[in-house]
């Protein structure tokens, strides 16, 4: 429960108020973590918040890696961060993607904004273990053409054969020949094979329902869809009820979870 | 001539017999726009429908200052051009292919006529294109929500 402190290494800025910081532990570090993870971090005078682990989770240095946006006092100190300097990190915490278990299967890969940063692990392991699954779909959308995270790594990933990306943006903008629309549409044109298909979601809620309202419509059943949810975390150890989604925990029971037990509860006004 | 089962795999033509997809297919042949071709323009009298097989069309407006801006694309298995549809039957948008681009095109003045002539037809192309409308009209409400947005600064 306490924060074990970790000394930034990098800095990686990725768009005007988002950040990838590569954390190296001081001593101690703290145990490896699943795809889709998060931990708390701890901005010394400041606070603590749950950030999703944006790095590759076969790692093996304990180096941690997290991308943070500038949105609150929080995140915002830890987003000033620079080399050399250092935070507290707790962790990690929650319930993973799960991904191994969609091996043999489809993968669908729907990430809007910022969403793609917990994705970030998921998209690593398909991309080592592109073998075990047939085909692999990533879907991002973005506000702007600078705003996508990871930039020249989408680059990259999409000349990798067995990965097709579709980077998507919602406004238009002068400097970008790619897809015009939101991440609905790419999804609605893309060939699907509904029952050997798992897809994963991440971003803002209303995205991630509209996109799995597509994929339901599109012949996908909900417990193939598997979606990272957000509350404000405080423990992140499931006793403190800070986080707490109806019957979920979400510290405990999520980030993510799958679509047959989150749909219902995200039809709840102010759950 | 096009092949009626290519019909298939575009929403407003699921509905169809397959009698039915064989008189549309009549009514289509293929064509390729090479980059840059306009496939029609803002205010111009709207002609034809165009279902897109291979590449990408976007689809844009003059604005002041910005020059023309695009505000949605298209890509396979999607339908160009909905304006011949309902009256003043003008574009509304200039559709662009910014590379090539093969797609099927309806002569969509004889497919109003056997719409109107033969309602068992027409109101399943209808809802047919309804849902694409509806689909596009939903994703521009998305868009509207501004939902990558910082909330700090909303």
């Amino acid at each position: 429960m306490l924060p074990i402190p970790y000394r930034v290494i990098g800095r990686h800025v990725e768009t005007r108020d988002s950040v990838t910081l590569d954390l190296e532990p001081v001593r101690e570090q703290l145990p490896p973590f699943r795809p889709g993870q998060f931990t708390m971090l701890y901005a010394r005078g400041v606070g603590e918040i749950a950030i999703s682990i944006s790095g590759d989770a076969s790692r093996a240095d304990g180096i941690l890696t997290q991308t943070i946006r500038d949105v609150g006092a929080v995140s915002h100190a830890l987003h000033a961060l620079t080399p050399g300097e250092v935070l507290g990190a707790r962790g990690p915490f929650g319930t993973g993607w799960r991904f191994d278990s969609a091996y043999g299967r489809e993968v669908v890969i729907v990430a809007g904004g910022v969403g793609l940063a917990p994705l970030r692990p998921v998209l690593i392991e398909a991309i080592n273990g592109r073998a075990d699954h047939p085909r692999t779909v990533l879907i991002a959308g973005a506000r702007t053409p600078s705003e996508f995270l990871f930039r020249e790594q989408l680059d990259s990933w999409a000349s990798i054969p067995g990965l097709e990306v579709v980077l998507t943006i919602d406004q238009p903008a002068q400097d970008w020949a790619g897809p015009v629309g939101f991440v609905t549409e790419p999804l609605s044109r893309l060939q699907l094979r509904p029952g050997s298909t798992t897809a994963f979601l991440c971003g803002p809620e209303p995205m991630m329902r509209f996109s799995a309202a597509v994929l339901i419509g599109r012949g996908m059943a909900e417990k193939d869809i598997r979606i990272s949810v957000e509350r404000n975390m405080k423990c992140g150890v499931g006793l403190c009820g800070h986080c707490q989604l109806g019957p979920l925990l979400v510290c405990r029971d999520g980030p993510v979870v799958d679509y047959a037990l989150a749909r219902p509860l995200l039809a709840v006004r102010e759950l | 001539m096009t092949s009626a089962e290519q019909f298939s795999e575009f929403a407003p033509f699921q509905r169809l017999t397959p009698t039915q997809r064989e008189a549309v297919a009549q009514l289509a042949r293929p064509v390729d726009f090479t980059a840059g071709s306009r496939l029609f323009e803002e205010g111009q009298d709207a002609v034809g429908c165009w279902l897109i097989q291979v590449g990408q069309v976007a689809l844009s407006t003059e604005v002041p200052g910005r020059g023309q801006v695009v505000v949605q694309t298209l890509g396979p298995g999607e339908v160009l051009g909905w304006s011949w549809l309902v009256p003043p039957h003008q574009w509304q948008f200039t559709a662009t292919a910014p590379g090539p681009v093969s797609a099927m095109e309806l002569d969509t003045a004889r497919l109003l006529a056997l719409a109107e002539h033969e309602p068992a037809m027409g109101y399943p192309l209808a809802l047919g294109f309804c849902e694409i409308l509806l689909t596009r009209l939903q994703s521009a409400r998305a868009r509207l929500l501004d939902l990558y947005a910082n909330p700090r600064e909303r």
